[in-house]
């Protein structure tokens, strides 16, 4: 199956980590992401959407803040509403909040400081695709950030619950994070949020985890 | 844009005692001034002043140290460019470059700690990616003063933010470097930015103003009154008597270098421009005067087209403002339309602002006045060359204690005893933990346990398979202290361990060599040794000097700091994805010490005698064995093949005790075999040239077997450690290592409260 040009990648003026995504994809699912610049107003036809790491607007007023006005945001609200996948990553994550595309939001870590350090995260969501694809209770994936503390009252957070949105949580909190949440879903589960990077433990010759391919793989069972 | 200009701008013509006070404020010796008026024929403009000044400060034209810097070996088969451009460039394989400098930032860090370090950042990125190089790894050498001396903890703090937030931002990973406290940088921190980047052999792009008629675009961010002067700031001491210079320190945005970096690459790939500049130390001025020096040609600059974020900027100030984040680039008429797109696209302020002419001047208009006519040779031929006077600095006396060291460690309880020698560097995590090092994902290993850091670079249009590279910055500012020429020659060693013991070969250097007062002979006599020290070690591993910088005048109060020449190295690593660590945790392991067979341990400025308090009778530096070094590397490098080998961890001045624990990561049950009367010294004093190798127990024998062919080195078995357990095992004293990991983490606590 040529998969090609079936998953985009937004690529605001300062992502960063969309090269990194670019090259996990293709290297492990033989996968090239159509990359769509930030000012386009429409996108191609694509089955799925990525929102890569990085400081999308240089982070003025707020991370994500500024790329939830960004011309290409129509766009991407409608693949949305169409039930089309997105995988929001660190600050991908952040502007997903911050269009309201997923609960919560995402603060200032509680220590303050910009973290980077490998983290294990527990396997949180119970459907039967992320169990059959994420078969592991615990997942060593990096985090890199320094707004990553997320955040959600309440009412929200046990809605979370019910409705199995919780993806993975932090087996030792790193940021201050609500009940240690790491990534969580949509309600009907096809926009995915994180704050660790998961295309950072996918390549085979890093010395580091590979268990991030479980989630980039989750992500295509659910867009393709 | 060459219509005839017959007004001028005044000169600078005033009585004397006046006179002297601008030629003052601009750091203009009276000889300076004679030699201006000669090369003009004329009084200076206020303008032009400003460039003399600027230019011929010791930051932009090296007066103190060019003599010296001669000594050093530059070339190579690996080497591309040498010193002289924006950065050095060698050849890793086929086609594939690394270009790669470091730079200082000293003097603006002191006094805007955060603003100072990042832009230090930015500064040493652009230089890298205006050669066309793809920006790969950040590293970053820093000193501070002692951590309980007043300003210590605030400048570490947010010298750490400031590189993180900028290096962070822009997306580019920082993997390794020192950090380092000591009393001698309590008045005088420094900060030494060092960035790799990688480009094709046949895609090298330099500062060069070449073809008249040719376009000189501005682009970046605008231009305002920050840094102006910021050279000349760091061509001097301070002291107590002079107000705060902070408008001096440049501020800067590490997303509009994103955005530039971004530009600057999408405009060569698409080949449309010949030559590019970076604005760094003296901005406009020197970017202009080094463009127009290195092809031969004049510039017409319009001052006016200079875009500006503030209103009411005098053209010195346009020509002396350091603003962050712009750029010069040459483009072909033809390329204009192209080139103006890529900038619209990337949001960067932009304008044409001059014109290359052959004139062989640079000719700056402002306001229908010519403000700056002067002819380029002249102002780089003629910059002032000083031979310093030097003088070999009197030993310090030293105080004779009663007691042997021995007797002297032994004094306190053992677990505070060890507890001391650990604490000297600050727990790592702390600092490395707040800057992102996989971005990018080339990192294989970072600094953990403060070694190396390697990456592997894939780019298959400049070669065909994986290449590894490994880096490291660091110096043994204390040996220097002690002996300048063999503190540097061991320096350069320490470095080139660091990067042999990940399995890598040395190929290269960059530096900083960051000094005192150089009109100080003692100082400049160091200077002078730390240079030759180099020099020899360069010469004896096969690492040139490609590129570099030198920082002068850090001083307070007539206090230096430790002469300080901090060595950046690149090696290359033929199997990056296997890459040894300095860290093994986790794990049932046997630790050897491989060093030389004799005369391996070393008192004289070493960890142990910190700890004592200097404490110990004058000592000399036990000097590098260069053949036993070859032999030692040449065994790494055989036994790294071996995937047995758990990790390898070079030891040098702080010994092997601390070395072990950093190794171990203050885990496990390690059980040394030390005994008071006979190596006591081995596991205590410093080491020359000695490398810990951690590996499987199974392993032992076939080890030592290996080990029966050194002749100049030696095999000692120093520790055996099991996965389980939480005690370090120290001639017979049981010590937590639990308690000892925490009372060190306190110390980084209140470092980054």
């Amino acid at each position: 199956m040529n998969t090609s040009s079936q998953i985009a990648i937004i690529v605001y003026p300062g992502s960063n980590c969309d090269r990194d995504c670019e090259r996990a994809f293709k290297d492990i699912f033989d996968i090239d992401l159509l990359r769509v610049w930030h000012t386009e107003l429409s996108l191609p036809k694509v089955r799925g959407l990525i929102l890569p790491g990085g400081f999308s607007y240089g982070d003025y007023l707020r991370s994500g803040a500024l790329a939830s006005f960004s011309p290409i945001m129509n766009a991407i609200r409608e693949h949305a509403k169409k039930g089309g996948s997105i995988l929001g990553i660190c600050n991908g994550f952040q502007i997903l909040t911050e269009s309201r595309l997923l609960p919560g939001t995402l603060l200032r870590n509680s220590q303050n400081q910009f973290i980077c350090k490998k983290t294990k995260l527990i396997s949180s969501k119970k459907d039967s695709l992320w169990n059959k694809v994420v078969s592991e209770k615990v997942l060593n994936i990096p985090v890199a950030h320094k707004d990553g503390r997320y955040y959600l009252d309440e009412n929200g957070l046990k809605n979370l619950e019910d409705n199995d949105q919780i993806l993975l949580t932090y087996e030792n909190n790193p940021n201050g994070s609500v009940n240690d949440i790491a990534g969580v879903s949509s309600l009907c589960g096809n926009i995915l949020g994180m704050m660790p990077h998961p295309e950072r433990a996918a390549l085979s010759n890093r010395q580091a985890s590979t268990d991030g391919r479980k989630i980039l793989e989750y992500f295509l069972s659910r867009a393709l | 844009m060459n219509q005839v200009i017959t007004k001028r701008a005044p000169f600078v013509q005033a009585e004397p005692s006046h006179l002297n006070t601008i030629l003052a404020s601009h750091k203009i010796t009276k000889e300076d001034h004679k030699n201006i008026l000669s090369i003009l024929e004329r009084p200076p403009t206020l303008a032009e002043l400003g460039v003399f000044s600027a230019m011929w400060s010791e930051h932009c034209s090296y007066k103190s140290s060019r003599v010296h810097l001669k000594k050093f070996p530059t070339k190579g088969p690996h080497v591309v460019m040498g010193p002289g451009e924006n950065a050095g460039v060698i050849r890793l394989k086929d086609k594939l470059c690394l270009a790669f400098k470091m730079e200082s930032h000293n003097h603006p860090s002191y006094i805007d700690p955060y603003q100072g370090a990042a832009t230090g950042v930015g500064g040493i990125l652009r230089d890298v990616f205006c050669m066309g190089a793809r920006p790969v790894a950040l590293l970053n050498a820093l000193r501070f003063g002692e951590k309980s001396h007043g300003k210590s903890p605030w400048l570490c703090e947010h010298v750490v933010k400031g590189i993180g937030d900028y290096g962070n931002c822009v997306g580019i990973p920082t993997v390794a470097g020192s950090t380092h406290f000591d009393p001698s940088y309590n008045g005088n921190i420094l900060v030494n930015a060092m960035a790799c980047g990688i480009l094709h052999e046949d895609k090298i792009f330099t500062g060069s103003a070449a073809g008249v008629g040719n376009l000189i675009y501005y682009v970046g961010a605008a231009t305002g009154r920050d840094g102006i002067h910021g050279a000349t700031m760091a061509s001097a001491s301070f002291d107590d008597t002079k107000e705060e210079e902070k408008s001096a320190v440049q501020v800067g945005d590490p997303f509009f270098e994103k955005l530039l970096l971004e530009a600057t690459l999408e405009v060569l790939e698409k080949k449309l421009v010949v030559g590019l500049q970076d604005m760094g130390a003296a901005g406009l001025t020197s970017s202009v005067f080094e463009m127009a020096s290195r092809a031969g040609t004049g510039v017409f600059l319009d001052l006016n087209q200079v875009p500006t974020r503030t209103v009411g900027m005098s053209p010195y100030e346009l020509m002396l403002s350091e603003s962050q984040e712009r750029m010069l680039m040459v483009v072909e008429p033809k390329n204009k339309k192209e080139l103006e797109a890529v900038f619209q696209k990337w949001d960067l302020a932009y304008n044409k602002i001059g014109v290359i002419t052959d004139t062989k001047k640079v000719e700056a208009v402002f306001e229908e006045r010519l403000h700056v006519d002067m002819f380029v040779e002249p102002l780089v031929e003629r910059a002032p060359l000083y031979r310093r006077p030097m003088k070999p600095r009197e030993a310090s006396p030293c105080k004779s204690p009663e007691e042997s060291w021995q007797t002297l460690f032994f004094k306190e309880n053992l677990a505070q005893m060890i507890t001391k020698l650990c604490g000297g560097r600050v727990a790592h995590e702390a600092i490395y933990e707040q800057y992102d090092h996989e971005v990018g994902l080339r990192t294989i290993i970072s600094q953990e346990g403060g070694g190396a850091s390697v990456l592997e670079i894939f780019e298959p249009s400049c070669s065909p398979q994986p290449v590894g590279i490994a880096l490291a910055a660091n110096c043994l500012e204390n040996y220097c202290g002690f002996e300048p020429r063999e503190g540097a020659r061991q320096s350069v060693y320490k470095v080139a361990r660091s990067i042999i013991a990940t399995g890598a070969t040395p190929l290269a250097i960059t530096d900083c060599l960051n000094f005192g007062n150089p009109e100080i002979p003692e100082i400049m006599w160091s200077f002078s040794e730390a240079v030759e020290g180099i020099a020899q070690a360069c010469e004896e591993l096969g690492t040139p000097v490609v590129s570099g910088n030198v920082s002068l005048y850090n001083e307070t109060n007539g206090k230096s700091i430790l002469p300080t020449p901090m060595i950046g190295m690149v090696g290359l690593h033929d199997n990056p994805v296997f890459a040894k660590r300095a860290v093994c945790s986790g794990k049932d392991f046997i630790v050897y010490l491989l060093s030389y067979k004799e005369k391996e341990t070393n008192l004289a400025a070493s960890n142990l005698w910190e700890t004592l308090k200097y404490q110990l009778p004058r000592q000399v530096l036990t000097p590098i064995q260069s053949e036993a070094e070859e032999e030692s590397s040449n065994f790494i490098r055989s036994v790294v093949k071996e995937e047995t080998i758990l990790a390898i961890k070079d030891v040098d001045r702080e010994g092997v005790l601390p070395s072990l624990l950093r190794l171990c990561q203050f885990t496990g049950d390690i059980e040394t075999f030390c005994e008071k009367e006979k190596n006591l010294e081995l596991y205590l004093a410093g080491i020359v040239g000695g490398y810990l190798i951690a590996l499987p127990p199974f392993f032992e024998e076939s080890f030592e077997e290996k080990g029966k062919d050194l002749q100049k080195n030696k095999l000692t078995k120093i520790a055996c450690v099991k996965k389980e357990g939480d005690e370090l095992i120290f001639l017979e004293e049981r010590i937590s290592l639990f308690s000892l990991k925490d009372k060190l983490q306190k110390e980084t606590k209140e470092l980054f409260h």
